[in-house]
């Protein structure tokens, strides 16, 4: 192990897992030494004057220095020199890790919701994470689901092209040492060139509501033709599970590219929107003291409007689907709904 | 005797010449009073949020309770303590008597700023029992606006009347410190708390109407569907961002200015030593004031704006780094060849140089455009602006508080309890931030309820610290009182200060001074 390997290990840094964080390392580890150099000096300095100028006598005198030109110029010049190779060092890493505009290998359209990313690839095979399961299955404590797995190519170049539905979100991949907010109404782009093999674990770094720290996914690098054969089996997957019945397609967009699981439990349990168990038709009662018995028209509504008819109890969080789903996702999903009694 | 002196303090009686005083010395003890019940409260939401991080998972409340304690946490941490805090309470005590003042320029307006930050803190503190906020204190759209409760609105309200209590304030402290000066005090012959505040002041009144725009257009978005920041009604969300630092990263400054005037004070007094240059002190609170202006997009490397504008805020804010270094220098030479005691307030003086050194040099790593991407929004980003702002700003007012008491009451705080109230904010504020440093390394996002295993011991660690603090804090409470009732009379100058406010009576009189003080050199001749 070299020097700086050691250093970086010792921070607790991840392992660099793209061409671009190695870079990055480096920049930390200057700015890890020069700021121990500077901290030593200044910090020492204090502490020695304290013991070697503590007031021993009631009456000492202390020196009368008012100040020391040369010495004021260099430590206000040295740290300028200093501060300007961090800056201008900083933007050409910086400038490594934007690519704006350079088209990758691979190119994903990456989602964020309150509180899921869907990854949708140029083949439409579509990821959506995380899932349903929990992550620490023994604890019941815990809150964090289980990521889905998103794989990419090693050594390619792969540009994720961001945007939100909702509110702001950051996508976050320690190992990479790269971070891009998702805005709605904007593109933004997360382009990265992976050279190391492994699962890589992607955060939410903008706060976003309830469950802001739950919002992670699963980035697996593999080599060519893994990717080829995962990208085969996933299409694969697809076209049989547009064999299924209008409940079966129902559920696959319950817990998949919408999303819905996310809010709405199947179980009875309260998450942050109200279950979707026993829920057709039976009475709603809503905030406004009005009720209905929820049938086909509701439920759509529901879905396209969702402000229109808030159920007493639960905040009006959920935005529009309005353009996200087609007329016959809507039959399937509430085909789906009839199913939970 | 000292307490059978006319004072300011006995100079009327009862509770009614307390709410309707025009002295700046008893506005400032209301201040006190107010800020530190504040603080009681943050500090109690400091405590739990770092009680529910103990362990992974649930720990003690559910994700949306979290959340608004969170926020909670940072909108009084920073709209009611820490902005507030320094200038407010010894500012308005000491300003006025360090340049030789009878009171501040304008005495009414002095007790209506006060006003304002009670009725500011009564409308935000409503919607602790009516509907809780759960935005964080940057209240980011289109979250704020579109995806939380109406809450917001009355949150930020009073956030927008506390604003003007500093501007009020700053304005006042403006306007004093030019006209009011003494005969012969020169504006290169006053102290450099008073530097400190004067720089603040000019901050405040610059930078916090920028604050009240953005959160009146909030409240229009959010009450009327006036289509600003939210895109779904054509606004731009980053637009609230730019608006909300173009404010708030000036008010770090507003939070550190006056500490470092404080430690200015202290470290002259307690090292009887004149300041080592005094002009670069002096002039580099005035350059920090400037240069805050023109950095708030560091704090959006990673918002979608143009990398150009991300090269652009990282040079300035490199440039912000070169006044702070001068700063640390310049106190650190006064030490050199002084006659140095390491009273409590010397303590936290030193404590403060340690820990913001600590937040300066982590504040370059942020400030570098390519590493800030990794840091951006983690634990990293975390510790260093509690190193910063906490270890910074709460240092100097526990030196202040325990430096200027006798002056205030004519007591004497007690050395030792301020020395055990040090030992466990410092020791306490170590074990709690550092920790986060290297969450921050390992890429633990902040404004997390929940959290991976592997980050366990770490965030175990820093609960632990957050007790110490507590603890340290108590006894400084309980110090306030002790000196209160037992504590030794002080006279007019316990620690050999040579700032105007140790040549009067402590208490002081009414108007400050019998006969007015005419000055014929600098603040700190120790010769």
């Amino acid at each position: 192990m070299n020097w700086f390997s050691f250093i970086t290990a010792t921070s607790f840094m991840p392992v660099p897992a793209t061409k671009e964080s190695g870079d990055v390392d480096n920049l930390y580890i200057f700015l890890l030494v020069s700021g121990l150099i500077s901290f030593i000096i200044l910090i020492g300095g204090m502490v020695i004057f304290i013991f070697k100028y503590r007031r021993k006598t009631e009456d000492q005198k202390s020196a009368y220095i008012t100040h020391n030109t040369l010495a004021e110029f260099l430590w206000s010049f040295i740290p300028f020199v200093i501060m300007m190779v961090i800056f201008a060092w900083g933007w050409s890493v910086f400038h490594d890790l934007r690519r704006v505009g350079e088209k990758g290998d691979v190119e994903v359209h990456v989602t964020a919701r309150q509180w899921a990313w869907t990854f949708k690839y140029a083949n439409d095979i579509e990821i959506n994470s995380p899932s349903d399961k929990k992550l620490v299955e023994n604890d019941p404590d815990s809150t964090l689901l289980k990521p889905e797995i998103v794989v990419v190519p090693v050594g390619k170049t792969i540009r994720f092209i961001l945007t939100s539905d909702d509110v702001l979100h950051s996508f976050y991949v320690p190992a990479f040492r790269n971070k891009m907010d998702a805005v709605p109404g904007r593109r933004t782009t997360f382009t990265f060139t992976p050279i190391e093999k492994g699962d890589f674990t992607v955060f939410c770094t903008e706060y976003c509501g309830t469950k802001h720290s739950n919002m992670m996914a699963t980035i697996r690098v593999v080599d060519g033709e893994q990717f080829a054969a995962w990208q085969a089996e996933k299409l694969a997957a697809s076209a049989g599970a547009s064999n299924k019945g209008p409940a079966e397609r129902g559920e696959a967009l319950f817990k998949g590219s919408l999303g819905c699981g996310g809010c709405h439990s199947i179980d009875g349990s309260r998450i942050v929107g109200p279950t979707f168990k026993g829920l057709y038709g039976n009475k709603r009662d809503f905030a406004d003291g009005s009720s209905v018995t929820a049938d086909d028209a509701y439920i759509k509504q529901s879905i396209l409007v969702p402000t229109a008819k808030i159920v007493a109890g639960y905040p009006p969080a959920m935005s529009s689907f309005q353009g996200r789903i087609k007329e016959d996702e809507i039959k399937d999903i509430i085909e789906f709904i009839k199913t939970l009694k | 005797m000292a307490h059978e002196q006319h004072n300011y303090l006995n100079h009327q009686k009862g509770i009614w010449s307390w709410l309707t005083t025009l002295d700046h010395k008893r506005i400032g003890i209301m201040y006190f009073v107010a800020i530190m019940s504040f603080f009681f409260l943050g500090g109690v939401f400091a405590l739990l949020v770092r009680a529910e991080l103990f362990t992974p998972g649930k720990t003690l409340f559910s994700a949306d309770v979290y959340n608004r304690m969170m926020t909670y946490h940072g909108a009084i941490m920073v709209f009611m303590v820490i902005v507030p805090g320094i200038p407010a309470i010894f500012g308005n005590f000491v300003l006025p008597i360090m340049i030789g003042a009878k009171d501040v320029a304008f005495p009414r307006l002095n007790l209506m700023s006060w006003y304002m930050l009670m009725i500011g803190a009564m409308i935000t503190g409503s919607t602790l029992f009516m509907q809780n906020v759960d935005t964080g204190w940057t209240f980011y759209t289109p979250y704020s606006s579109i995806k939380t409760g109406m809450g917001v609105i009355p949150m930020v309200l009073g956030v927008f009347i506390i604003g003007f209590s500093s501007i009020l304030t700053g304005l006042n402290f403006i306007v004093t410190t030019h006209k009011l000066r003494a005969p012969g005090m020169t504006m290169n012959r006053i102290p450099l708390m008073v530097w400190a505040l004067y720089s603040t002041a000019i901050l405040q009144v610059l930078a916090t109407p920028v604050l009240a725009i953005t959160l009146l257009l909030l409240i229009a978005e959010k009450a009327l569907g006036v289509g600003i920041f939210d895109p779904q009604l054509g606004g731009d969300p980053v637009l609230f961002q730019h608006f909300f630092w173009f404010y708030s990263h000036p008010a770090v400054y507003i939070m550190i200015l006056p500490a470092m005037g404080v430690i200015s004070e202290l470290v002259a007094t307690y090292s009887r030593k004149v300041i080592f240059g005094y002009t670069a002190i002096a002039y580099s609170s005035l350059a920090i004031a400037g240069v805050s202006f023109l950095v708030w997009g560091h704090h959006m490397f990673v918002s979608g704006q143009s990398e150009f504008a991300g090269i652009l805020f990282s040079f300035i804010t490199m440039l912000v780094g070169v006044p702070t270094a001068i700063k640390l220098f310049n106190w650190i030479s006064t030490m050199y060849k002084g006659s140095i005691r390491l009273d409590a307030p010397m303590l936290f003086a030193i404590g403060f140089m340690f820990l913001f050194t600590i937040g300066g040099l982590t504040g370059v790593y942020l400030a570098s455009t390519g590493m800030d991407v990794h840091f951006h929004d983690t634990y990293f980003v975390v510790a260093h602006f509690h190193y910063v702002m906490v270890g910074g700003t709460l240092m100097a007012l526990m030196g202040a508080l325990i430096y200027w008491f006798p002056k205030v009451t004519g007591k004497i705080y007690s050395d030792l309890l301020g020395r055990i109230a040090w030992v466990f904010i410092f020791t306490g504020f170590n074990v709690t931030f550092f920790p986060q440093f290297i969450l921050g390394n390992m890429g633990m996002p902040r404004r997390y309820y929940d959290y991976l295993p592997t980050f366990t011991e770490l965030n175990q660690m820093s609960t632990f610290g957050s007790w110490l603090i507590g603890t340290g804090f108590l006894v400084g409470l309980f110090g306030v009182f002790h000196a209160l009732l037992k504590g030794k009379e002080a006279g007019n100058n316990p620690f050999g200060g040579k700032t105007l406010e140790w040549t009067i009576p402590s208490p002081p009189p009414h108007e400050n001074f019998d006969k007015t003080p005419v000055i014929s050199g600098g603040p700190y001749e120790y010769r």
